[in-house]
This record gives C-alpha cells, structure tokens and sequence, in this order.
C-alpha cells in the first residue's frame, strides 16, 4: 500500500510545485496548501502505514509494542497546526496586498515601493 | 617578540590620543616605538650574526597546527632591522610633513599598525600567521594610498593596489595549503627542513604558481608593476616607508625565504624572465616620467625585478648580491622619496621640468639628494656601488641565458644612471625656475632620515667585510642555505665589472644631456604602448565584474517570482536526484499487494481532487476541490491508525475552507495569465519534481537504516507521562517545548493577521 501512496504523495508534490510557480497569487496559496499536506502525507508515508493499530494503551495492558509509530504522528500534528497557521497569515497577508497593488499578478508586484 | 609585534597593534591604537597631548611633537614621541625596536633587534646581531636562529612560539589554533610562531634568523633580523630603522625616521619625518594635517591621528593609527604587521609578516614561521599579516599590510597600505580620499584619483589607486595585492594574497593562501600539504606542517621551517623534495611532488607545479602570483603581485612583477606607481598618490612617508622599503619587499622576502626549498629549474627560469622583463619595462617607463615620485616608483619597480631575478639565477655570487642589492635599495630609495617629498613640500612642485637651480636655498638636500642618487647609480664609495659590482659579477657567471641578460643589465644600468642624474642634477643646478613656493631648506626632521640612511650607505660600503660578518653572511645562510664564500670589498681590482660600471656611468650621463629630447618622446610612445598594457587589462577586469554584475542581478534577481521557483525547484530536485540516482541507483519495488480496494477509492480521490484543484478556472472550484483532498487525507490518516491526526485535519481543513471562502471572494476571477509556453514549462519542471520525490520515496521506504525510537515513547508514555495516548503524551509531556514554540508560532500569525486587519480598518477611517 505504501507504494501506492507514494504515487498519491508525487502527484500533490507535482501539483503544489505547478501552483506555485503560477504568477496569480490565489494559485500560489493552494499551491502552498498542496504542498503542506504532501509534506504530511510523505513523512506519514515513509513511516510505514499500520491498519487498526492507533497508538493508545489499553487500560490495565502492557503496551503493545505493534502500534503505529507515535513519533511521526506527533510530528505530523504539529506541522498540520504551523501550515494552518501559515497559511491564515498568508491568506490575509494576500488579501491586503491585493487592496494595496490592485492586482494579484505576481509579476505586477516586482516594485518594493508600491 | 610577539611583544614587540603586538606592542605596536597596542601603539596604534593609542596613536590619535597621542598626536592629540603631544602636539607637533607627536613624530618624535611616536618614533619611540620603532627606535625601541632597533635597540631591541640590535641585541640580537650578535647571536644572529653566529648562524643561530631562534623560534618561538605561542598557541592560537592548535587543533588546526596553526600558532603565533615567530622565527629570526638572519634574514628576518635583517628585515626587521630595515623595519624599525627606516620605520623612525619615516614617523619622524610624517610629523613635519602631514603637521596641522586634520587626519594625522589617523595616519599614524594605521602607519603604525602597518609596521606592526610588516614586522609579523617578516618574523612570522606559521604559512597561515603570515597570511594574516600579509593581509593586513595589504589592507592598511589600501588605507594609506587613499589618505587623502578626498581625491577621486586616490581612491581609484588604494581600490586598485587592494585588488592586485589581496587577489594576488588569496592565491598565496591556497599555494600556501598546498605546501603545508606537501611538507606535513604549517611552519616555513618545518616544510623547508621536513626532508621532503618540493620540486619532485606532484602539487609543486601547483604551488609554484600560486605562491608566485602572491608574491609577484605583491611585488609589483611585471605584469602587476602598474599598481605601485599609482599608489604614489600616497603622502611621501607613506611611499617612503611601504612603497621602496618595506611593503613591496615582502614578495621578495617571501620568495627568499622559501628559495632554500622551492629552488628548481623551473622557479630558476620563472624567476630570472619575469625579474628581466620587470627591469627592462620599468626602466624605460622611469626615464619617460618627469614626475619625481613616479621616477622613483619605477626605479623600485626595477629594484624589485633586479632582485627576483637574482633570486631565480640562484647561484652563490647573486644570492649574495641579492642580501646586499636589498639592503642598499633600502637605504638608498628611502632616502630618495624622504628627499623627494621633502623638496616638492618646501616648493610645492615635484615636476622636474618645473625644477631647476635650486642649489643655493637648498644646499644640505641637493648634497644629500646627489649622494643617494649616487647610491641608485652605483657609484663608489658607496653600498650602491657594491651592490652593482656584485650584480654584473653573478651575471658574468649566469648560467641561465648567459649574456642576454648581462646585456640587458648594462642597458638598463645606463639608463638608471640617466634617471639618478634627471633626480639629483636636473633640480638644483642650473638657471633658477620660479616655483610655486619660496624655497627653503626643508626642516630637520625631514632631513635626519636622509642623513642616517645615507650615512649608513657610506659606512655600509666602507666596512663591507665587518657588516658581512655580523649581518649580511647570516641572511645568506637564510636565503641560500650555507654561507657565501663570496667576499664584500669595496675596491677589488680592474676587472670586467668594474669596466662595465665605467661604461654604463659614462654612457648614462651622456643620455642625461639628451634627457630633455628623451622623456618627452619616451612619454609619447608609452601612452602610445599603454593602450595594450596590463593596467588597461585590469580596467577591462573591473568593467567586465561590474557588467557580469549587473547581469547577474538581472537574470537572477529579476522579480518575477514563477522565475525564481524554477530556478529553486530546478536546483533543489537536479542535486537532490544526482545524489539519489548516485547513491542509491533506480531500483523500483512496485509492490501493490496488501493493499484494499477502498484504500485505492481514497487514493484515487486524493490524487483527482489534487489534479482538479490545480487545473479548475474557477475559484469556487478550486476551494471545493481542496476541501475534498483536505478530507480525503483526514480519511487516510484515521484509517491508517492516526485517529488525533485525522480529527486535527478535520477541524483544520473545514476552517481553511471557510477562510479561502471569506478571503478569495474579495480577489478577482482566476484568470490565464502565463503564455502556453510557460505554461508547458512549469509543467515539466513540475513533474520532474514529482518523479524525483517518487524515487526518494520509494527508496525511504524500502531502506530502514535505525530501528525506529518510538518504542521509549511507547513503553514509557503510561508509566512517566501518565497518559495512554502516547502522542498526545508526546506532543504535551516528551516533547513539550516543541509545542510551546508551536503556540508561539500560532499566536505571531494570529497577531499578524489581527494587525492586518486593524489596518485595514484604520485606512478606511481615514
């Protein structure tokens, strides 16, 4: 299963890079969102993928040394909440830009006066 | 002794408070210094004078074999000596030149700090110490030819001398490597006695080159002569002190030092040719030069060229000719500039045309200026005179070219003795000229370094043997190897190059009459010539860096971002996939099995809702789209045993949809901005993006080099943490500040947008 997901990982990796090199701005930030969750899904991926196995410890139970790995998945969370976070900053960030430059082509936003 | 080098970094410093209590004293009281140092070296005559040496050494870097050591032997006592010796004089002489000077702190700041460092460069044993004095009289010479950086032209000449000597520096770090490579150690003496033979390693072509090109460039060699005249836009105790006696030196001094190792055929014959062609270029540019300064640049120039050469030829008479030749130059240039500097300040003019019969104001400095200018010609009883004697003598014995180069030598001989007559006659004698200035003998402290030095020529010549023994035998024994046989004499008979020198004496004054016709069509066909010379290389040099500058920042730095990401993605996936390709080869495990058919319905989705999103021309759709993947991955997540990441994305990917729902319906319609073309462009670079991110995965899941860490987590989360949610345990106990910098991560975003939004509001106010 981990090598179909690796296909599913290079595509949104495809997709996130084709985005981002759009010049309008709104296609860069789902550009941004594409490759955020390729990134988490990658290093879920690479992990080893464990069916029905959650990382819980049954009450009373020594604890099973065949659940999922905890670690990425305590990495992955965060990162989820830090691309959340970066992207509520870009998405208003994008949305001022646009009320002071009039456009949201990127190669009309070359000047740093402006 | 690391004293004494440091004493003057701590002088230097002190410097501008100094010049500030003492007054127009500030010359005197600051010599004290250099003075201290002569009586310092002085002491060591004796012991030096034995053939010993003495090393010391202090640790700075010593996991990288890189210390403070300082070596003196001869040759570095001889250097030393010139050091302090011309080094009080010339302080002495700045505070009557530069007084009143608004910046004369400053001067004798970086003056003394350039001593300072002069004398570290010639004492220094450690490659890498020397390369840091080196440097730094590199960089405080570029300070002292831009002193008056009120003038555009002196700016334009510090610039160019820094970029000749320091990019000559950089290659003389990297020769510099190789040796310590070649001879297992970073001190001069362990390489030169470490019983490894340089010229038979394989780098030593490599070496030779670069070291060559630092010392050259240094040394002013042809081609890099063209900086030393320009720096002349120094005050004159700058040129007097660095740019005759000391700084340009230290090519030759490096070159001497590492002769008793480095010598082979081919240094032999690198050395003698680029020497040669050195003397002949700048004799001819001296005598076509009515400036003073420049006169004098170029006899140095010559003085430089005369000593590299002796260097390569290599033999037991002109290594010895090459310790006197460098001792007289010394004395004599020194003395020549100080003059020099001395008239054009008490007249106001350096021009020799425009000087003339200054003999009756002037008599002490047209004495003086006649006695050293004799020295420059060589002619007895001075050490100029020995210094010649002993250079047509080796060239009588060179192997190397036999009597091209003897030839060469008298020619520029002759020509010399034209420019010492245009210098020492040309000014003081005959009809008087008005000059902008009343002349008038200069003042004392002007004139006391041209007296000692030139005193000190006479002695010099007339207890040659005695000097020889205490001094000069030693230096040789540093520069050769053993001692010289060769005996100094001032008087040693009717011979061949004492004919020679009567030749070139008589030839040279008959030029001198025909001065007035010669220098101003030598000037001519120079301007001519210099239309293909390596100063209008180095122009071009610096017109091409700016142009491939400017370029550069054109191509790379060119605001279009789209541009930027396939420059970075380019790079990024091309190393990254070179590397992998490298490492690991293209193997493919396709392995389908153990898989559902409902895992692939997910799959599926994630892949059309990814490919949709990034294709739709319409907002909406697009949004609509993420928020498939958005949930197709929360999907993925809770079926593949991550149930508190599938609940996060949940949450977070229904608020994402609401904010691009709120947001983008303030933006314009998607609309086709790029051309096909580019289009087509970004697609390719794209792909191959993904395929190299496919490959890597493929590969990372099929390698597992550790066994995962996970099982501390596991085994430990109920028992320290307390909880059976092991990442929930991770995430507020293991790993706790990692989460507290991910609130503050969240919190600056929130702050951020919530200012954004102030703003916004403000403006509408207003």
């Amino acid at each position: 299963m981990e090598v179909v997901m690796a296909f599913v990982v290079a595509t949104l990796f495809s997709c996130a890079l084709y985005m981002m090199m759009r010049r309008s701005i709104v296609k860069l930030v789902i550009g941004l969102i594409l490759l955020s969750n390729a990134a988490n899904l990658l290093i879920f991926v690479v992990s080893g993928l464990t069916r029905g196995a959650p990382p819980l410890i049954i009450e009373g139970v020594d604890p099973s040394p065949f659940v999922a790995d905890p670690l990425p998945q305590a990495l992955i969370l965060t990162a989820i909440v830090i691309s959340f976070g970066v992207l509520a900053f870009a998405v208003v960030l994008i949305r001022r830009a646009y009320e002071v430059v009039k456009t949201d082509d990127l190669d009309q936003m070359k000047d740093t006066d402006t | 002794m690391l004293l004494t080098v440091m004493l003057g970094f701590v002088v230097a410093m002190a410097a501008p408070w100094l010049v500030k209590l003492s007054g127009r004293y500030s010359g005197w009281l600051l010599a004290l210094y250099p003075f201290s140092l002569v009586v310092y070296f002085a002491q060591w005559i004796p012991v030096i004078g034995q053939g010993h040496s003495q090393l010391t050494t202090y640790q700075w870097f010593p996991g990288l074999d890189i210390s403070l050591s300082l070596y003196l032997d001869g040759l570095s006592l001889l250097f030393a000596l010139l050091i302090s010796i011309i080094g009080t004089f010339v302080l002495i002489y700045a505070g009557s030149y530069l007084k009143g000077h608004k910046d004369l702190g400053r001067f004798y700041l970086i003056i003394i700090a350039f001593m300072a460092s002069m004398l570290g460069l010639v004492l220094a044993d450690n490659v890498i110490t020397l390369f840091v004095f080196w440097e730094l009289t590199s960089i405080t010479s570029y300070f002292l030819i831009g002193f008056q950086h009120e003038q555009a032209s002196a700016r334009k000449a510090a610039l160019q001398g820094l970029f000749v000597t320091v990019g000559g520096g950089l290659c003389l770090l990297a020769g510099f490597v190789l040796l310590a490579i070649m001879g297992g150690s970073y001190s001069i003496q362990g390489i030169l006695s470490s019983g490894v033979s340089l010229p038979e390693h394989g780098l030593y072509g490599a070496a030779l080159v670069l070291v060559l090109l630092g010392a050259f460039t240094k040394s002013a060699q042809f081609p890099f002569h063209f900086w030393l005249p320009n720096a002349m836009a120094a005050p004159t105790p700058v040129s007097a002190f660095l740019h005759s006696a000391t700084m340009v030196k230290a090519g030759v001094y490096l070159l001497a030092r590492l002769n008793p190792g480095m010598a082979s055929d081919l240094w032999s014959t690198i050395l003698t040719s680029v020497g040669a062609l050195t003397v002949i270029t700048a004799v001819v540019m001296a005598l076509s030069h009515r400036d003073m300064k420049k006169i004098l640049a170029y006899s140095t120039v010559m003085a430089l060229g005369t000593l590299v050469m002796l260097l390569g030829i290599g033999t037991e008479l002109a290594l010895t000719a090459f310790v006197v030749f460098l001792l007289a130059h010394s004395l004599y240039k020194g003395a020549l500039f100080m003059l020099a500097g001395a008239v054009d300040h008490a007249v106001g003019t350096k021009d020799l045309s425009e000087l003339s019969g200054l003999r009756k104001a002037m008599p002490v400095t047209a004495l003086l200026m006649l006695l050293a200018a004799m020295s420059l010609a060589g002619i007895p009883p001075l050490f100029g005179f020995i210094a010649k004697e002993l250079l047509f003598e080796s060239l009588l014995q060179a192997s190397v070219w036999g009597y091209g180069l003897l030839l060469l030598f008298v020619f520029s001989a002759i020509l010399l003795v034209a420019v010492a007559a245009a210098l020492a006659l040309k000014p003081f004698y005959g009809q008087y000229l008005a000059t902008p200035k009343t002349p008038h003998e200069p003042p004392v402290a002007e004139l006391l370094g041209p007296v000692v030095l030139i005193v000190m020529a006479l002695l010099l010549s007339l207890f040659a043997l005695p000097a020889q023994q205490w001094l000069l035998s030693s230096s040789m024994l540093a520069v050769a190897g053993y001692v010289p046989e060769v005996k100094l004499a001032l008087w040693h008979g009717v011979n061949m190059p004492l004919m020679l020198s009567a030749v070139s004496l008589v030839l040279g004054i008959m030029l001198w009459t025909q001065w007035h016709r010669v220098q101003p069509w030598l000037s001519r066909v120079i301007a001519q010539l210099s239309r293909f010379g390596p100063e209008r290389g180095y122009f071009k040099m610096m017109d091409g860096i700016t142009w491939s500058a400017s370029w550069q920042t054109r191509f790379l730095q060119n605001g279009v971002l789209g541009l930027y990401m396939v420059v970075l993605i380019l790079s990024t996936f091309l190393l990254a996939g070179y590397t992998f390709v490298r490492s690991y080869g293209l193997h493919f495990p396709l392995d389908v099995q153990d898989s559902y058919v409902y895992e692939w319905v997910v799959a599926f989705l994630l892949i059309v809702s990814a490919l949709f999103a990034s294709t739709t021309r319409y907002r909406l759709a697009a949004v609509a789209a993420m928020g498939v993947l958005g949930f197709a991955v929360a999907l993925t997540f809770i079926h593949f045993s991550a149930p508190d990441l599938g609940i996060t994305q949940l949450l977070v990917e229904t608020l994402t949809v609401i904010l691009l729902v709120l947001v983008l319906f303030k933006l314009p319609e998607f609309v086709q901005l790029s051309s096909p073309w580019e289009r087509a462009r970004d697609i390719v670079v794209a792909l191959f993006g993904g395929v190299v991110m496919l490959f890597i995965l493929v590969a990372a899941i099929d390698i597992q080099y550790f066994d995962s860490i996970s099982s501390y987590y596991i085994d430990n989360s109920e028992l320290l943490g307390y909880g059976r949610n092991i990442v929930n345990v991770i995430l507020v106990d293991f790993r706790v500040l990692d989460t507290l910098g991910e609130i503050f991560v969240l919190a600056l975003a929130a702050l951020g947008v919530l200012s954004m939004i102030k703003l916004r509001a403000e403006d509408r106010v207003k």
